[in-house]
C-alpha cells in the first residue's frame, strides 16, 4: 500500500483546479444538510401528529398572524436572493460587493430573526407559550429549530464578511462561502414548508 | 464573462446567472403570493385550499432547489441530485409513515367520549 495518491493532492487551486478538495468540502457539506433535513423532517412529522391537540388551549386559527408571517417569509426569500448575488460577485472576483451583498443579506436575515422573536414573546405574553399545549410545543420546536439554524447562518455570515476582507476571494474563502450558500438557501426551504404546513394549514 | 481558465466551477459549486437567480426569485413570489392569497383571499373552495397549497409548496420548492441550489442533473451536481433524492424518500417514509400510524392510533384508541360509531365513520 505504498500511496502515490497523495501527491495528487498538493493544494486547493486558485486556478479552478482544486476539484479533489474543493468539491469534496461541498459534497460533504451537502450530505450533512440533508442529515439536518431528516431533523427537520422528523420535527415536521411530530408536529403533523400534535397539530390538533389543543388541549383547550387557543388554535393556529386564533394565534397566527398571516400578514407578519408573509412578511417573515418576503424578507427571507429577498434574503436568499442577495445571497446569490453575492455568489454571482464573487465568481467575478468582486470583493467589495461581495461584502456589500452579504451584509445586505445578513440585515435581511437579522430582520427575520427579530420579528421571529417578537411573534414568540407576543404568543408567551398570551399564555400561548410551548408548556401550553402539544400543539404549541411543537410549534415553538419546529419554528424554533429553523429560527436557531438562521442565527448559526448569521454567525457564520459576520465570520465570512470578515474572512473575505481579510484573506480576500482565495480558494479556502470561496469554498466556505459555497457551503453557506447551500445552507442559507436550504433555509429558505425550509421556511416554504414551514409557512405551508404550520401556518397557512395552522389557519385552514 | 471570465475566460474558460479561470471559471471556477470546481470549490464552488456550480453557479447560476444573474438571469436564473431573477427567475427562480420572481417565482419564488410569485409561488409565496399564490400560497398566502389562497388561504387569506377565501376565493378559493375550502376543499381545495390545501391540496392547492400543497402543490404550490412543491413547485416552489424545487425551483428553489434547481435555480438556488442548482441541482440537476449536469455532472457535477449529479452526486449532489442523487442523495437528495435518496433524502426525499426516507422524509416521505418518515413523515407520512408516522401521520399514517398515529392516524390510525388515534382512531383505535379513543377518548372516552367518542362513541365507537363515530369512530368507525372516521374509518
Amino acid at each position: 500500500m505504498s500511496s502515490p495518491v497523495t501527491t495528487i493532492d498538493a493544494g486547493h487551486g486558485d486556478h479552478g483546479h482544486g476539484h479533489d478538495a474543493g468539491g469534496n468540502t461541498v459534497l460533504g457539506f451537502w450530505i450533512y444538510l440533508m442529515s439536518d433535513c431528516l431533523i427537520f423532517a422528523i420535527l415536521f412529522a411530530t408536529f403533523g401528529v400534535l397539530a390538533s391537540s389543543y388541549a383547550g388551549g387557543p388554535t393556529g386559527k386564533e394565534l397566527f398572524d398571516l400578514p407578519y408571517v408573509a412578511g417573515e417569509t418576503l424578507i427571507l426569500l429577498v434574503s436568499s436572493f442577495t445571497f446569490g448575488v453575492a455568489m454571482l460577485n464573487m465568481a467575478a472576483r468582486k470583493t467589495e460587493s461581495v461584502i456589500s451583498w452579504l451584509l445586505v443579506t445578513f440585515l435581511l436575515g437579522t430582520g427575520f430573526i427579530w420579528m421571529e422573536v417578537r411573534e414568540f414573546t407576543h404568543l408567551i405574553a398570551e399564555h400561548a407559550g410551548p408548556d401550553r399545549s402539544a400543539f404549541l410545543s411543537a410549534y415553538f420546536t419546529l419554528v424554533g429549530t429553523h429560527g436557531l439554524h438562521v442565527t448559526a447562518g448569521l454567525l457564520w455570515l459576520v465570520t465570512m464578511m470578515h474572512q473575505v476582507a481579510r484573506y480576500g476571494l482565495d480558494g479556502i474563502v470561496r469554498r466556505r462561502l459555497a457551503c453557506l450558500s447551500l445552507f442559507w438557501h436550504f433555509l429558505d426551504l425550509v421556511w416554504i414548508c414551514v409557512f405551508t404546513f404550520v401556518y397557512l394549514r395552522g389557519v385552514l | 464573462m471570465s475566460t474558460a481558465h479561470s471559471q471556477p466551477h470546481a470549490d464552488d459549486g456550480a453557479h447560476g446567472s444573474l438571469t436564473s437567480y431573477t427567475i427562480g426569485f420572481l417565482l419564488s413570489l410569485a409561488l409565496t403570493g399564490l400560497s398566502f392569497g389562497a388561504v387569506m383571499s377565501g376565493a378559493v373552495p375550502h376543499a381545495m385550499i390545501l391540496p392547492a397549497i400543497v402543490g404550490l409548496a412543491v413547485v416552489q420548492l424545487l425551483v428553489q432547489l434547481v435555480l438556488f441550489l442548482h441541482l440537476g442533473s449536469a455532472p457535477s451536481q449529479r452526486g449532489n441530485s442523487v442523495i437528495f433524492l435518496l433524502t426525499a424518500a426516507l422524509i416521505a417514509i418518515l413523515v407520512s409513515g408516522s401521520l399514517w400510524v398515529m392516524h390510525n392510533a388515534n382512531l383505535n384508541m379513543m377518548p372516552m367520549q367518542m362513541s365507537a360509531e363515530h369512530a368507525m365513520a372516521h374509518e
